[in-house]
Parts: C-alpha cells; sequence; structure tokens
C-alpha cells in the first residue's frame, strides 16, 4: 500500500520536474531568441549614430580613400526606386487581389494564388538576374528603371495576397446590403468593401515597400549604383542598400563608419513607412455592423 | 433588380457594364501574376540554354567552377547551399518551436504582445544590415573566440579544422539561423494559437502537467510546424547578402565548418556583373535557374503543409 | 491606376478635414512617383577595375568641378567593365587584364565598332599582409609566394619565408590566404606573374580574371581583400598599392627578374616599364609582370580604360574624348600623390594618336 503511494509520488514528482524543466527551455529559448536582436539594434544604433550628421543628408560620396561626404544621392535614390515600384507593385498587387477575392473562388483563381506563393519565394536575386535580361539589356543601360521593375515585381505578391485576404474578411451581409440598394458590384467593391479593408490592405502595402526597401541583390545587376546626384529614371541610380554593402566591406574606417550610419538610417526609413500609413489610414472608413 | 448568381459563386446585379470591365480588368492585373511567373522561367530557361546544353545533368553533379578553362560544375555550390540551409534550421527549428510554445503558452499577455512584435522586428531587418553586423560583430567574435575554443577542444573532429578566417560556413549558418528564426517561430506560433482550447484543457482535466498538454497540442500540428520549417528553409537557400558577406567566397566542399564555402545565390551576387564570356554567364544563369527550381518546390510543399492544417481545423469547429 | 482613381473619388466623398490631409498626401506620392521623369545634365556611365578606382574616383571628381560632366564610375572588377562594355551598357569600361583577340572580335560584332585599349595609369600589385610584430618589407621570391597561393606552404614560419627572412621573428601560426571573388584585373596581374615564375602554377592554375584557386578565401573587389587582410591576423592577399598604402597595411619586398629585393613604389613600377617601352604593341596591351632591370618591381600593371572607337552619342564622345586629353595632360599629376605611377611621354604620346582616331557616329571630334 505504501509502495503504490511512493510510486505514484515518484511518478508524479518525475512529471513535475519534466514540466519544469521544459517550460524553462522553452522561456530560455525565447530568450536566445532576442540577443541577437538586441544586439543588432544596439551596434547599428551606436555605431550608426556617431556619424549621423547633417552632412550624411546631403553631400555626395568622396573619392576613394578620402575622409567624410554623405549619401544624400542614395537615400534618394532608394526613395525614387521604391516610388517606382510601387506605382507597378500596388496597382497590380490590388488589382489581383481584388479578383481573387471577388471573382477568384474558381480554378483560375486558385492557380494565381499558388503564383502569387511561388512569386513571393522566389530570391530576390533571381528577380535581378531576370530584369537584367528583360530591361537593362535591351535598353542597353543601366538603370533606376530597371531597378524599380525589380523591386516592383518584389512587392506584388505580398500585396496580392493581403489585399485578398483583407477583402475576404469584409462580411457578406455588407455587400448585399449594397447591392439590394442597387449599387453595381463594381462600386459595392470599390466604394464599400475596400474602404472596410483598407487598412488591413494599407498593411500590406507597407510590409511589401519595407520588404522593397531592404532589398539589395536585384539592384545590384539593375540600378547599378552613382557616385553622383541623379534623379533621372534612366540613369543608374545609388541606393542605400548597395551603399551599406560597398562601405562595409570596404578597408576604409571612414567609410565602414558610414556603413553604420546608412543601415541605421535604412531602419529609420523603414520605420517612417510604417509611421506613414498609419496617418493616411486614420480610421474614418470603418463602417459599423 | 435583377439579381444574378455567377458560377464564382458570387452575386452580381445585371449586366452592368461597369461590372464587365471591372471584371475583365482586374482579371487581367491576377492574370499577369501568372504571366511574370512563367516569364520569369522562360527567361532563365532560355539564358541558361548554352550551358544547359553543353553540361547537362553533369553541371550538377561536378566541382570544376573554373572560369579560366570555362569548365561549370556546381556541386560544391550546390554543397554549400544545402549545408548552410540545412544546419542552420537544424538550429533554428528547435529554437523557434521554444520561442512560438513561449509565446502562445506560456507567456502572460502583456508579455505576449511586445515579444511577439520584437520578433517580427527581428524578420524586418534587411539581410544587408545582417551582413554588416556579421562582418563587425560576429565574424570576429567567431574568429577570436569561437573558433580557438572548438579547435582546442573538439578539434580532432573534422568539423572543426583548418585555420580560423573567421568568415567561413560556420559564420553563415549562425546568420542564418538568426534570420529564419522569426519566419519559423511567428506561423508555429499561430498554427499553434489556433487548435482549439478543449485538446488542452481535456488534457489537464486528465492530470496531465502543462508540458504535456503542449505536447498534446504539438503532436497535432506536427505537419503545420513542418511546413513553417520549410518556408524558412525557403528562405534560407535564397538568402543573398548576408552570407555572401560573411561566407568566405569559395566553392569548395570540406566537412570542415572553419573553411569558406560558397552558395548559389552568393555566387551569381559576386560573379554575373563580370561573368566575362558568353558560357560563364550561362552558367550563372543555369545556377538561378537551379536555385529557382529549388525554392518552388520548397515553398510549394510547404504551402501546402501549412495549409492542410487549415483545413484540419475548419472541419473540427 | 483605376484602382487609385476609384479611390480618389471616394475620397471626395469624405468630410473637409480628411480631404485636406488626405489629398495633400496623395499630391505629394504623387510628385514622388514621378520626380524620376526629371532632366538628366550630361553624364557618362563606365564601369570596371578597382584597382585604379583611387585615382580614377579623384580624376572624375576633379573633372566634374572643372566641366560639371559627371563621369559616373562603378567598381564592379575588371570583368565586370569588360562585359558591360560587351553589352552595351556603358559608355567606357576600364580594366586591368587586357580584352582577349577573342573577345576584341566579339565587341566588333555585337556592338559593331572596334574598343580601344587606352592605358591612363601604372600601379602595383602588391603582397600585403597582417603579421602581429611584422612590419613593413618581408622579403619573398615569385618561386615562394606561388608556393602559399598553392597551399604547399601553410605556417608563416615555413623554411622556406624563414630562409629569406634571416632577421624577422615570424609565428608559428597558419597563413590565411585572400584572393579575389569577381572577375579582376588585379588577379590577372598577380596570376600572370605567378605564371611566369612558377611552372607549377601555370600548370595548375594558370592566368585570368578569375581562375580556379587552390586555396583562401574570397573578397571583392580589391577594397574587399584590403578590408580581410586589416581585419584578420596571419592573414595575406594581392591588392593595388594605393589601397595598402590608405590603410596603413604592411606590404612584402619581391625578388625580381634579377635578384634584387624591390619595395614596391611609383620609382620602382616606372623602371618596370623600361624593358618594353621600346616594343609596345600598336594595340598598347601589353603586360610588364617580372620585367627586366634592376630597379623594376616584378608584379606591376598597366590599367586601361576601354573605349568604343565609334560612338553614337556626339555629345558623350566629346566629353569623352576631352576627358582622355586631360587624363593625359593633368590627370597624369594626381598620380604620385596617390600611389600610382604616371604614364612615360612615349606611351602618353601613343596614347594621344589612338584617342585622336576616336569618332562620333564616323565624324572626327575636334
Amino acid at each position: 500500500m505504501e509502495n503504490g503511494a511512493m510510486k505514484s509520488n515518484l511518478y508524479l514528482y518525475k512529471k513535475k520536474i519534466i514540466n519544469l524543466i521544459m517550460l524553462s527551455l522553452s522561456v530560455l529559448a525565447a530568450v536566445i531568441s532576442i540577443i541577437p536582436l538586441i544586439f543588432i539594434i544596439y551596434y547599428t544604433v551606436s555605431k550608426g549614430i556617431s556619424h549621423l550628421n547633417i552632412d550624411f543628408f546631403i553631400e555626395m560620396p568622396k573619392p576613394v580613400g578620402e575622409p567624410g561626404g554623405g549619401m544624400a544621392n542614395a537615400i534618394v535614390g532608394t526613395l525614387i526606386m521604391l516610388g517606382i515600384g510601387g506605382s507597378i507593385g500596388i496597382p497590380v498587387g490590388m488589382s489581383a487581389g481584388i479578383y481573387l477575392s471577388e471573382f477568384g473562388k474558381n480554378k483560375f483563381g486558385n492557380v494565381v494564388r499558388f503564383f502569387a506563393d511561388v512569386l513571393s519565394g522566389v530570391p530576390s536575386i533571381v528577380v535581378g538576374v531576370v530584369v537584367y535580361s528583360l530591361v537593362v539589356i535591351p535598353m542597353k543601360q543601366f538603370s533606376a528603371l530597371a531597378g524599380g521593375i525589380a523591386l516592383g515585381i518584389i512587392m506584388i505578391p505580398t500585396i496580392t495576397r493581403t489585399t485578398d485576404e483583407m477583402i475576404k474578411i469584409v462580411p457578406q451581409s455588407l455587400r448585399e446590403t449594397a447591392l439590394s440598394l442597387g449599387i453595381p458590384k463594381w462600386k459595392t467593391t470599390v466604394s464599400i468593401v475596400l474602404k472596410t479593408a483598407w487598412k488591413g490592405i494599407a498593411t500590406g502595402i507597407l510590409l511589401a515597400l519595407s520588404r522593397a526597401a531592404g532589398e539589395t541583390a536585384p539592384l545590384l545587376f539593375t540600378a547599378l549604383g552613382n557616385r553622383f546626384w541623379s534623379t533621372s529614371i534612366g540613369q543608374p541610380i545609388a541606393s542605400l542598400t548597395v551603399y551599406i554593402y560597398d562601405y562595409a566591406k570596404a578597408p576604409f574606417e571612414d567609410w565602414n563608419n558610414q556603413a553604420w550610419t546608412a543601415a541605421l538610417v535604412l531602419i529609420i526609413l523603414i520605420s517612417i513607412l510604417s509611421l506613414l500609413f498609419k496617418i493616411i489610414t486614420r480610421s474614418r472608413y470603418n463602417i459599423k455592423q | 433588380m435583377k439579381f444574378f448568381k455567377n458560377k464564382n459563386g458570387s452575386i452580381y446585379t445585371s449586366n452592368n457594364l461597369g461590372d464587365i470591365f471591372f471584371e475583365k480588368i482586374t482579371g487581367f492585373f491576377a492574370a499577369v501574376v501568372l504571366i511574370l511567373v512563367i516569364l520569369m522561367a522562360y527567361e532563365m530557361y532560355a539564358g541558361a540554354k548554352p550551358s544547359i546544353e553543353k553540361f547537362g545533368w553533369g553541371f550538377l553533379v561536378s566541382s570544376a567552377w573554373d572560369p579560366v578553362r570555362e569548365m561549370f560544375g556546381a556541386l560544391p555550390i550546390i554543397y554549400g547551399t544545402i549545408v548552410s540551409s540545412m544546419l542552420a534550421l537544424l538550429i533554428s527549428v528547435p529554437l523557434s518551436i521554444g520561442v512560438a510554445v513561449f509565446l502562445s503558452e506560456i507567456a502572460p499577455s502583456w508579455l505576449e504582445k511586445p515579444a511577439s512584435y520584437l520578433v517580427e522586428l527581428l524578420a524586418g531587418i534587411p539581410s544587408v544590415v545582417y551582413g554588416l553586423w556579421g562582418i563587425f560583430v560576429l565574424v570576429p567574435w567567431i574568429r577570436n573566440d569561437v573558433q580557438p575554443f572548438l579547435s582546442q577542444n573538439f578539434g580532432f573532429l573534422p568539423f572543426f579544422q583548418g585555420p580560423p578566417y573567421g568568415f567561413g560556413l560556420l559564420a553563415a549558418v549562425l546568420i542564418l539561423s538568426i534570420m529564419i528564426l522569426p519566419i519559423i517561430a511567428s506561423i508555429s506560433r499561430d498554427i499553434i494559437r489556433s487548435v482549439p482550447h478543449d485538446q488542452r484543457e481535456a488534457a489537464l482535466a486528465l492530470g496531465a502537467t502543462k508540458w504535456e498538454s503542449i505536447l498534446i497540442v504539438l503532436k497535432e500540428v506536427k505537419s503545420g510546424i513542418l511546413g513553417a520549417s520549410m518556408l524558412g528553409l525557403g528562405r534560407a537557400v535564397g538568402e543573398t547578402m548576408a552570407v555572401t558577406m560573411v561566407i568566405g567566397n569559395r566553392p569548395l566542399i570540406s566537412a570542415s565548418l572553419f573553411d569558406p564555402s560558397y552558395t548559389m545565390a552568393s555566387a551569381i551576387a559576386n560573379e554575373f556583373t563580370e561573368a566575362t564570356s558568353d558560357m560563364y554567364i550561362s552558367s550563372l544563369i543555369h545556377l538561378a535557374l537551379v536555385l529557382f527550381v529549388i525554392t518552388i518546390i520548397i515553398n510549394a510543399l510547404a504551402r501546402l503543409l501549412v495549409w492542410s492544417m487549415d483545413r484540419k481545423w475548419k472541419t473540427v469547429r | 491606376m483605376l484602382i487609385v482613381d476609384k479611390y480618389l473619388r471616394t475620397i471626395k466623398n469624405n468630410t473637409q478635414e480628411n480631404m485636406l490631409n488626405k489629398k495633400s498626401i496623395l499630391i505629394l506620392l504623387f510628385i514622388f512617383f514621378t520626380s524620376g521623369y526629371s532632366f538628366a545634365q550630361l553624364q557618362l556611365n563606365g564601369a570596371g577595375a578597382t584597382f585604379p578606382a583611387v585615382i580614377y574616383t579623384k580624376w572624375f571628381d576633379e573633372y566634374k568641378k572643372l566641366t560639371g560632366v559627371q563621369f559616373n564610375y562603378q567598381v564592379i572588377g575588371s570583368g565586370g567593365g569588360i562585359r558591360q562594355v560587351l553589352e552595351g551598357t556603358v559608355d567606357f569600361g576600364a580594366t586591368d587584364g587586357p580584352m582577349s583577340d577573342k573577345q576584341l572580335l566579339e565587341v566588333k560584332d555585337k556592338r559593331g565598332t572596334e574598343v580601344l585599349h587606352i592605358p591612363t595609369v601604372i600601379g602595383a600589385v602588391v603582397i600585403s599582409y597582417n603579421i602581429p610584430g611584422v612590419g613593413k618589407g618581408l622579403k619573398l621570391t615569385g618561386q615562394v609566394l606561388a608556393d602559399i597561393f598553392l597551399g604547399k606552404i601553410y605556417y608563416w614560419n615555413d623554411i622556406e619565408i624563414q630562409k629569406i627572412n634571416p632577421g624577422i621573428n615570424l609565428p608559428a601560426s597558419a597563413i590565411l590566404v585572400a584572393h579575389r571573388s569577381d572577375g579582376s584585373g588585379t588577379t590577372y596581374i598577380f596570376t600572370d606573374y605567378l605564371s611566369k615564375v612558377s611552372k607549377e602554377w601555370q600548370i595548375k592554375v594558370g592566368t585570368g580574371k578569375a581562375v580556379n584557386w587552390p586555396v583562401g578565401l574570397g573578397g571583392k573587389g580589391n577594397d574587399g581583400v584590403a578590408g580581410f587582410i586589416k581585419q584578420t591576423e596571419g592573414s595575406i592577399g594581392y591588392i593595388e598599392l594605393a589601397f595598402a598604402v590608405h590603410n596603413n597595411i604592411n606590404y612584402a619586398f619581391m625578388k625580381n627578374k634579377n635578384g634584387y629585393f624591390i619595395e614596391p613604389s611609383f620609382k620602382s613600377v616606372t623602371a618596370a616599364t623600361g624593358e618594353i617601352l621600346n616594343n609596345m604593341p600598336a594595340d598598347l596591351r601589353v603586360s610588364i609582370t617580372d620585367a627586366d632591370g634592376k630597379d623594376s618591381y616584378p608584379i606591376s600593371g598597366f590599367t586601361w580604360l576601354l573605349v568604343y572607337k565609334n560612338m553614337k552619342n556626339e555629345e558623350k564622345a566629346n566629353a569623352l574624348v576631352d576627358f582622355l586629353y586631360w587624363a593625359m595632360d593633368k590627370g597624369q599629376s594626381y598620380t604620385t600623390d596617390l600611389y600610382y605611377s604616371p604614364l612615360p611621354n612615349k606611351i602618353i604620346k601613343m596614347c594621344r594618336n589612338k584617342i585622336n582616331t576616336i569618332t562620333a557616329n564616323g565624324k572626327k571630334i575636334k
């Protein structure tokens, strides 16, 4: 009798210990995973801030070996290519997403969804290779346009899928009410459904823009790079990401420092994108149920 | 007002011209997505053709990447890609599951929200910034602390031999595991959360410890977590900048983690603008094609696994 | 754009307050999206070698101050320069490893015009290293160097290295070899030299801008390799002199053909041209590694600008020719400060003659 009680006590004890160990391991895993993040943010901020001055934003890069200079052209370059990419990616992505959610419950729709997922998994360098053959070679020119197109292609799948998902969430009753009032389907979708889903769609767009802003590989052989100020889409153009890459592996300490600053500015830019969209979509659009 | 039911199941009002246009135009853009992928595949195939014709399947198994003699064999490069990604998965998956469990089961809600946010922040950091940090923080640490330690204590193993460059396979594996962790962790967390609570409560009612109830949930979502891991694998395979900046850029098949290595993505990034002969460029496009195919297969399998999770729980509800 | 139109329309249906906010942001976005369509001032795009990057970027900076014309030079390696010239995506290229006969024929075929090699400066490929306790001036021979890069010598205190450096205390640590991962003219000059001084190298590896390296780690660009050497103790690599000096990286004195250990400097590099001065080929492509002459530095090389003999854009052609004449004249005065060697006068004359043959749409320039 006592034996039985002891055995079951031991059994319980063992279970409790395993429980404790495993749960602590899980907490440990979470802590370990956050450590690199903290390190990266810490280094980027501390090293980046030390050289963050007004020069960085208004000066051009200096010749190899001379200290000083800035990355004004790179900041503008990144913004311009995001603009070009956005003007391709947003309309295409949103329209495709609208089609998928409103008309796409058929085979064609499923195929498109699958291909959108495929596209989002394609490494960005492969996109760069394709845009090189399709745009750079025929144009006989590296250009901001080619870089922008590559970024746009990268943005499309994210925007398509989020638009699709966000519009799906809008309750069917809303559409039915509008239709019963005599509003044609297209107007319903645009004026009412879209307005309701706008916040979610904007998050998708912002995600896509952030991802594109951080891309380097596809720009290496489309936009190439530019040591001078340029806003023309038909010419090569500088970008923050490519500069970080070039300056990081350089032996010049001054360049290394500028790379950290560029990384900081890039991360701040990505955060600003987030705030910008939050402001735009401040919500007077939510129709109450 | 006439109401019609479309073959899609959606309802529309009449033969309004606007409606027809709307459907056609948005449909066109949807088709653009399709066309884009097909166009990419076609372009790469066309570009890779000379290389495919010259080397055939031998491209994948021969070891010489020799631009001087125009002999291009991708085996060491494919080896580098596979080994770096697999090892990164090995490190990342257990950690991710730990994080996912922590976020969905253990953390109180005031902690869970900021912690989840932090994990997603990790995913948003650009690859090149990871690479920058890799060059100036991770690599010196590996060169000065990790490699000597491993050499002294485990140097008899073939994995820890060779001069301490700092750069090399080990650095690439570590950086990749940090980069893919957020993806695997957030998807796993979402999957675990989607399991209805009755499962856990039933287990607890029967006297299971918290960990045992979690184990039961994990068993249910096995394939979903597998899918999440595959998505992570897909990202690791295609990762370019961070890897190029720390991996040492030499095509080499070696057991040692200390040796430099090369992945398909870094080979293309390093050599594409300068491949001087047509065959060289064609071989690089051939690599891009192989990379493209591999990521499609991995991602397709991954999506299937994750979608199957959705369907499973839909029926239970 | 249909969607944006519709969105714009729905915005009109809003309250006054929202409208102001949204409209102004949209206008900003519109300007942002279309800002790319602005006028370009005259800009020529070039790409290529990292070897002369220090002086080319200086030249283009100075030239812009003088004339306002922008020469956007992207350092992607000599192989890249040649490739892009072949494809026609740049206005000029730069390389330290000359184009082969095959490539010259190819470009004539593809682009419809010949490509001229215009030498601009001469530089030294130095063997740099980072050995704690060892300063500048480690002595090395071609044979020992080849053996290091073949992987046959792997410790710093190997007897072969110690033999030629009796007074220096070399550590018993591994030699961490670095080479270029990209298509490099610097690699071309380096491997050209190694092939001349080591039969084994010539057979096993050969000469080229990108070769099948037996050992070592790949860095991208002269800057990538210099960066690696600077940060890694025990490392060795080959970079252009300017990169070594600017970064306080130590470099070796190489034994030349005549048996002397020579310090790389603009003097010893100029001395290396003595042998071929009277034998320059008409197309100006020539190698000066392992040159004769007791003061010659054995790993020296020319670097060339690759220009199309007939350019399609007159404005660009005029600017390019003007720049080239400036480079031959004023430009040469910047060389020694930046650790390159100016071209000997005889060669400058040959260059000017070559530049004179450049045409724009068949018409002569100036």
